[in-house]
C-alpha cells in the first residue's frame, strides 16, 4: 500500500521548541525500534533557543540517490525516498555529504545510511508519521493541504528550494511567513545563509515597529 | 531513627537511580501487544491521553491516542518514554526495613510484617505523645481517590491535624488568589477557547518545556491573529517568537502588573461597566496602582518603560484575551499578590467568562488541580471545603460517620511540618508521592529534620532520596498499576486506567493505607474494595462543596472523554435530580451557581468578583552586595519534579543529563567563566558546583539552574525557605547568589552517574 496522495508533510521550524519528542518517538517505531532516523539541530544555542527538526524532505530528484555509487537509494512510486538498501550500501557517505538539507546519516554499527522514510509502515497504513503525531507544537504536521491552509493562515507552504544553481522540489513542505512567501515563490537557502539571524526574540508580525532585533537585556547592568 | 543508614553510594549501588533502556519485547519490532490501554501520561498537569501497549503484564511501548480531545496524539518526550518506568531494575518489589548491617542499608521483609511494624510504631508514638505526633505527606501526582483517602486517613484513622502535600510547592499561590478573587479555584475555560482570541499574556511560565502541549494552542491562536506577550527573565522557546517580551527582573512581577494597570486606568482602557456591575474593590486597587508610574515600574522591574506601555496598550485595548501564569510568578514570598495582580488585569479588562476570554493558572503536576480539591491540604476538607467552617465540618463528619468533635482542626503547611519535626513536635511521618529532600528549599535543613524522626514510613515505588531516611519502606504502585480520576489543567476530570498488575509484593497505594488502618485496629471507613468505591464516597463528600463531583461517574468520564467540574447530581437551582453535563466554562454572564444563587456569575454570595490590592514586596534574601546575582530555578523538558521517575529513564537522562548553570556571556566574561566551565554558585544556605552554559537568552543579572537533581547537584541546597504568608509557597524563583569559576571539578563528577 502507498502513502495516501492527499496527505502531505509540513514542517514549520518557527514552531520548533527543541523538545526532542520527534526524535524520541522515532525510536519507538516498530521497524527500527531503539534507533532514531531523524535528528534535531540547535541553530546557535549560545544566542538562541531556536531549534530545527531534521526529517527527510523526500526530494523529487533526490541528490542522495544521484550521488550514490552503488545505486542503493530508491524512491517509491508515491515519492518517498527510502533508506539505503542493505546489500548495496557501501557506507561511503557520499549521500551524507551531498544532501543539501543535511538529512542522511551513516549508522556505524550497521554500516548503513539510514534516514527518515516518512514512517512508511505507518503512512502506508493510513496513519500519521510518529513524529508528526506527537510533536507538541505541531512544528511537524501531517495532513491535507486544506487542513494546513485553515490552520496556518499566517504562513504559506513551499516545496521549492534554491541552493546556488540547484533548484530542488520536495514532497515535504516548509511553512514560511505568508508575506515573505508571496514575494519569493521559493526558499533561497544560499541567499539566506548570508543573513545573520537575529539572536533576540524575533517577531514575525509585530505591528509596533520597535522591538525587532533590539537586545531586550541591553540596559541590564552586571 | 531516620538517618540514612549507610553511605549514599552504597544505597545508590542497590536502589539507583539506575537508568532503564529499551530491551527485550520493548525493542523487538515483532512483539505484538496483547492490548492497548487508553489512559493518560503520569507526569504533568496537561494529562495527555496516551495508549499503552501491554504484553504479558508489561508495558512495552505506547501508541498515540488521537481521539483524546486535549492533545489529539501529541506528547512530549516524557510522555513518549514514560513506559520505561515499568519493569525497572530499581523497582521496589518487597517491603524493606532500615538495616545498617546490610551493605545497601535496607533489608527486605514480608509486606504483612512491614505493615504490622508501621502500625505498632504509630500506635506506640501516639500513646506516648498524643495523636498529633504523627504527620502525613501526600502528593498531587496521586489520583483524586488516593488524595481523598489520604486526607480521611490522617483525620479519621490517625486523628492528626498534620497532613499536607507537595502541591504546597506548586498550586497554592494560584489557589489562594483564585479563591480570594473568584470564590472558586479553577482555570476558567477549556484551552480550545483560546484559538480566536486577540491577546494572550503568559506570565512566568516556560510553556514549551513545562506544559508543551499548551504551546500548540497558543501558537494556533497566534496563527489566527492573537498577539502573544511573554513575561520572563529568560527568552524561553515561547518567548522566541512572541510579539512582546517583558524581561522582568526576578521577584518584581506584582510591580509590573500594578504599573500596567495604572496605565490602563490612565488611558481608560478598562471596562467600567463590568467593574461597576460585577466586581468589588476596584477603587482600592486603583489607588494602590497610582504610585506605579511607568518610570518607577521600569526602574523596579527592569522592564523598559516602552515595553510596559506597549503591554498596557496591547492588553488594554484588546476585545478578547487570555492570561495564563505559572510558578514563575507564584513561587515567591508574595506569590499570592503576584497572582492577584494578574487577576486585577483580567477583571479590569472585563474579559472573563466568555467564549474567547478567560484566565488560568497552568498546573504543574498530573493531578495539580484534583490534588488540591479533596482534603489532603492542611486546611481543607473534600469538595474544597474549609476545615475551620463548622457547617463544612458537620457535613464531612456525617459522610465519614464520626462526630464533628472528633475531626481535627487545620494543620500546617508541608514546610512548617518539617519545622515541627525539627522541634520534636512531630515524631512520626508517613509520606507518599513527595520527595522533600530534593524538592523543598534549603534542603540541608530538610535532611536534618528527617534525621530526627523517631519513625518514618515511606510508600514509594522507587527508593527516592527522601525514602532513604525511612525506617520502613512500603512498596507502592506506579500510575499504570491502578485506576482512578485526576483533574487536568483545564479542570477536566479524566480517568486513569490500569494497564498492568503490581509486581512482586508491591501494592496499590490505597490498599497500603487501608492495611495500615486495619493493623492499627481502626478500620472504620477504610474498607473500600476498589478505587470506584472510594470515588462513590468522594462524590457524596464533595456534594454541595465548591468542587462538586456528585454528578460525575466513571462511565460519564469515559463516555465524554472528561467532565469539567463542578458537575452536580441535583440541579443547583431547583434541587431536582439532573444529568449535569459539567461546567467547561466558568463565570459566564447569567450563569447560576449554588453560592451566588443567581446574584451573579462569581462564587460569592453577591455573585461579584473581588479586586484585591496586589502589593509589591521585595523578595526575601534579595540580590545584595554580598550575593549580587539573582538565582532563579525551574524545569527542563526531559525531566520532571524531583526526578524520581525521569532520572531513571535512559533516553530522558541522555537528553539533559545533569543540571547546568545558565549564565549570560556579559556576566560570564566579567567573572572569567567560559562555556562548560565548572562554576560554583553560593547563597547564604550553601554552595554547589555545576558546569556553566553561556547563553544570551537570560537576563545578564540572573542565573538559572533546573531543580530535578539531588545532593551536591541540587539547587534546593541554595534556595531560601522564605514563604508566602498566605499560601505558604516557597520563594523558589529568586534569591541572591554569588558565582565563581571553580578551581577543580566537584567531587561528584568522578563518582556519580549523571542521574544520581
Amino acid at each position: 500500500m502507498a502513502k495516501p496522495d492527499h496527505l502531505r508533510f509540513f514542517v514549520d521550524p518557527s514552531r520548533c521548541i527543541g523538545c526532542q519528542s520527534c526524535v524520541q518517538a522515532c525510536t519507538e517505531c516498530d521497524t527500527h525500534r531503539g534507533t532514531s532516523m531523524i535528528h534535531l539541530e540547535f541553530v546557535d544555542r549560545a544566542h538562541s533557543v531556536q531549534t530545527v527538526p531534521v526529517i527527510c524532505m523526500h526530494c523529487d530528484q533526490p541528490t542522495c540517490a544521484e550521488v550514490c555509487p552503488a545505486d542503493a537509494i530508491k524512491r517509491t512510486g508515491d515519492g518517498v525516498v527510502q533508506s539505503a538498501l542493505q546489500p548495496r550500501c557501501i557506507a561511503c557517505g557520499n549521500c551524507v555529504v551531498a544532501c543539501p538539507f543535511g538529512v542522511p546519516e551513516l549508522y556505524e554499527p550497521q554500516q548503513l545510511m539510514m534516514k527518515c522514510d516518512m514512517c512508511y509502515d505507518r503512512t502506508s497504513a493510513g496513519k500519521k508519521p510518529m513524529c508528526a503525531t506527537v510533536c507538541p507544537s505541531q512544528a511537524l504536521f501531517f495532513g491535507t493541504e486544506e487542513q494546513i491552509e485553515q490552520l496556518r493562515p499566517q504562513s504559506l507552504a513551499s516545496n521549492r528550494f534554491q541552493f546556488g544553481n540547484q533548484t530542488i522540489t520536495t514532497q515535504v513542505f516548509i511553512m514560511t511567513p505568508r508575506a515573505l512567501a508571496v514575494a519569493t515563490p521559493l526558499v533561497d537557502v544560499t541567499a539566506a545563509m548570508a543573513i545573520t539571524p537575529p539572536s533576540r526574540p524575533l517577531s514575525l508580525k509585530m505591528a509596533m515597529p520597535t522591538a525587532e532585533s533590539v537586545d531586550p537585556f541591553e540596559n541590564v547592568e552586571v | 531513627m531516620a538517618t540514612v543508614p549507610v553511605s549514599e553510594l552504597q544505597i545508590i549501588e542497590r536502589f539507583g537511580p539506575h537508568v532503564s533502556q529499551s530491551a527485550g519485547a520493548r525493542l523487538s519490532p515483532s512483539a505484538e501487544p496483547d492490548r492497548l490501554v487508553q489512559t493518560h501520561c503520569c507526569f504533568c498537569g496537561q494529562q495527555c491521553g496516551i495508549q499503552l501497549k501491554v504484553r504479558n503484564n508489561e508495558v512495552i511501548g505506547f501508541e498515540p491516542w488521537e481521539d483524546f480531545p486535549f492533545n489529539r496524539g501529541m506528547l512530549c518526550p516524557k510522555g513518549v518514554k514514560r513506559y520505561l518506568q515499568g519493569s525497572h531494575p530499581d523497582r521496589l518489589l518487597t517491603a524493606f526495613r532500615r538495616d545498617p548491617a546490610e551493605r545497601c542499608g535496607f533489608a527486605p521483609m514480608p509486606y504483612a510484617d512491614a505493615i504490622a511494624r508501621a502500625a505498632s510504631e504509630i500506635a506506640r508514638l501516639q500513646v506516648a505523645h498524643g495523636h498529633a505526633c504523627i504527620g502525613v505527606l501526600g502528593g498531587a501526582s496521586l489520583t483524586t481517590e488516593k488524595t481523598y483517602l489520604l486526607g480521611k486517613f490522617a483525620r479519621v484513622c490517625l486523628k492528626t491535624p498534620f497532613i499536607d502535600y507537595n502541591g504546597r510547592l506548586c498550586m497554592v499561590s494560584a489557589g489562594a488568589a483564585n479563591r480570594r478573587a473568584f470564590g472558586i479555584d479553577r482555570t476558567t475555560n477549556p484551552w480550545s477557547d483560546m484559538v480566536g482570541t486577540e491577546v494572550i499574556w503568559v506570565a512566568g511560565s516556560n510553556v514549551a518545556e513545562c506544559s508543551p502541549i499548551t504551546t500548540n494552542y497558543i501558537w494556533q491562536a497566534r496563527e489566527h491573529g492573537a498577539r502573544v506577550i511573554v513575561q520572563d527573565p529568560r527568552i524561553t522557546p515561547l518567548a522566541r517568537t512572541c510579539d512582546l517580551f517583558l524581561p522582568v527582573k526576578p521577584g518584581r512581577d506584582a510591580a509590573l502588573f500594578a504599573g500596567v494597570l495604572n496605565l490602563m486606568i490612565e488611558h481608560d482602557w478598562i471596562d467600567r461597566d463590568f467593574i461597576a456591575q460585577q466586581t468589588n474593590g476596584f477603587d482600592d486597587v486603583a489607588a494602590y496602582c497610582r504610585q506605579w508610574t511607568p518610570a518607577r515600574t521600569a526602574d523596579v522591574t527592569g522592564v523598559p518603560e516602552r515595553s510596559i506601555r506597549q503591554a498596557a496598550e496591547l492588553w488594554g485595548t484588546a476585545k478578547s484575551s487570555f492570561l495564563f501564569h505559572a510558578r514563575g510568578i507564584e513561587h515567591h514570598s508574595n506569590g499570592v499578590e503576584n497572582a492577584l495582580g494578574t487577576i486585577n488585569l483580567v477583571l479590569a479588562s472585563g474579559r472573563i467568562g466568555k467564549l474567547k476570554s478567560g484566565y488560568g493558572t497552568i498546573v504543574g503536576q498530573g493531578n495539580g488541580q484534583g490534588g488540591r480539591e479533596h482534603g489532603q491540604k492542611c486546611d481543607q476538607l473534600p469538595g474544597m471545603r474549609d476545615i475551620s467552617n463548622p457547617e463544612h465540618r458537620r457535613y464531612i463528619a456525617g459522610v465519614w460517620g464520626i462526630d464533628e468533635s472528633e475531626l481535627p482542626g487545620p494543620g500546617v503547611d508541608a514546610y512548617e511540618m518539617f519545622r515541627k519535626i525539627d522541634a520534636g513536635e512531630i515524631k512520626g511521618l508517613i509520606a507518599i508521592c513527595f520527595n522533600p529532600k530534593v524538592s523543598l528549599p534549603d534542603s540541608t535543613f530538610i535532611a536534618r529534620a528527617l534525621d530526627k524522626l523517631e519513625f518514618f514510613a515511606a510508600i514509594d515505588f522507587f527508593l527516592s532520596e527522601t525514602a532513604r531516611h525511612a525506617d520502613i519502606v512500603l512498596p507502592g504502585s506506579l500510575h499504570e498499576e491502578d485506576e482512578g480520576v485526576v483533574a487536568q489543567v483545564e479542570g477536566r476530570v479524566i480517568k486513569i486506567n490500569k494497564a498492568v498488575d503490581c509486581p512482586g509484593e508491591a501494592r496499590q497505594d490505597w490498599r497500603i493505607i487501608e492495611d495500615i488502618a486495619a493493623a492499627l485496629e481502626r478500620p472504620h471507613g477504610f474498607t473500600f474494595d476498589s478505587p470506584r468505591a472510594i470515588f462513590e464516597e468522594l462524590r457524596r463528600a464533595s456534594k454541595g462543596g465548591l468542587a462538586d463531583y456528585s454528578g460525575i461517574t466513571y462511565e460519564k468520564v469515559e463516555q465524554r472523554l472528561g467532565v469539567f467540574w463542578p458537575c452536580y447530581s441535583e440541579d443547583p437551582k431547583t434541587g431536582a435530580p439532573i444529568d449535569h453535563p459539567g461546567t467547561p466554562r466558568l463565570f459566564e454572564r447569567g450563569s447560576y451557581n449554588p453560592i451566588a444563587k443567581g446574584a451573579g456569575p462569581f462564587y460569592f454570595s453577591d455573585g461579584r468578583a473581588r479586586f484585591n490590592v496586589a502589593e509589591y514586596r521585595p523578595p526575601v534574601d534579595d540580590a545584595s552586595d554580598d550575593y549580587p546575582i539573582f538565582l532563579t530555578t525551574g524545569r527542563v523538558i526531559s525531566q520532571f519534579l524531583s526526578g524520581t521517575q525521569t532520572r531513571r529513564i535512559a533516553p530522558l537522562v541522555d537528553q539533559y543529563p545533569e543540571p547546568r548553570l545558565e549564565i549570560h556571556p556579559r556576566l560570564a566574561e566579567k567573572l572569567g567563566i567560559g562555556d562548560r566551565d565548572w562554576t560554583t554558585v553560593e547563597t547564604r544556605r550553601g554552595a554547589i558546583t555545576l558546569r556553566a552554559m553561556v547563553v544570551t537568552t537570560i537576563r545578564p543579572d540572573t542565573v538559572f539552574i533546573p531543580y530535578h537533581w539531588p545532593g551536591a547537584k541540587s539547587v534546593n541546597r541554595l534556595t531560601v525557605a522564605a514563604q508566602d504568608p498566605i499560601s505558604k509557597i516557597p520563594q523558589y524563583k529568586v534569591c541572591g547568589c554569588r558565582i565563581a569559576r571553580a578551581a577543580a571539578p566537584p567531587e561528584y563528577a568522578s563518582r556519580l552517574e549523571p542521574q544520581q
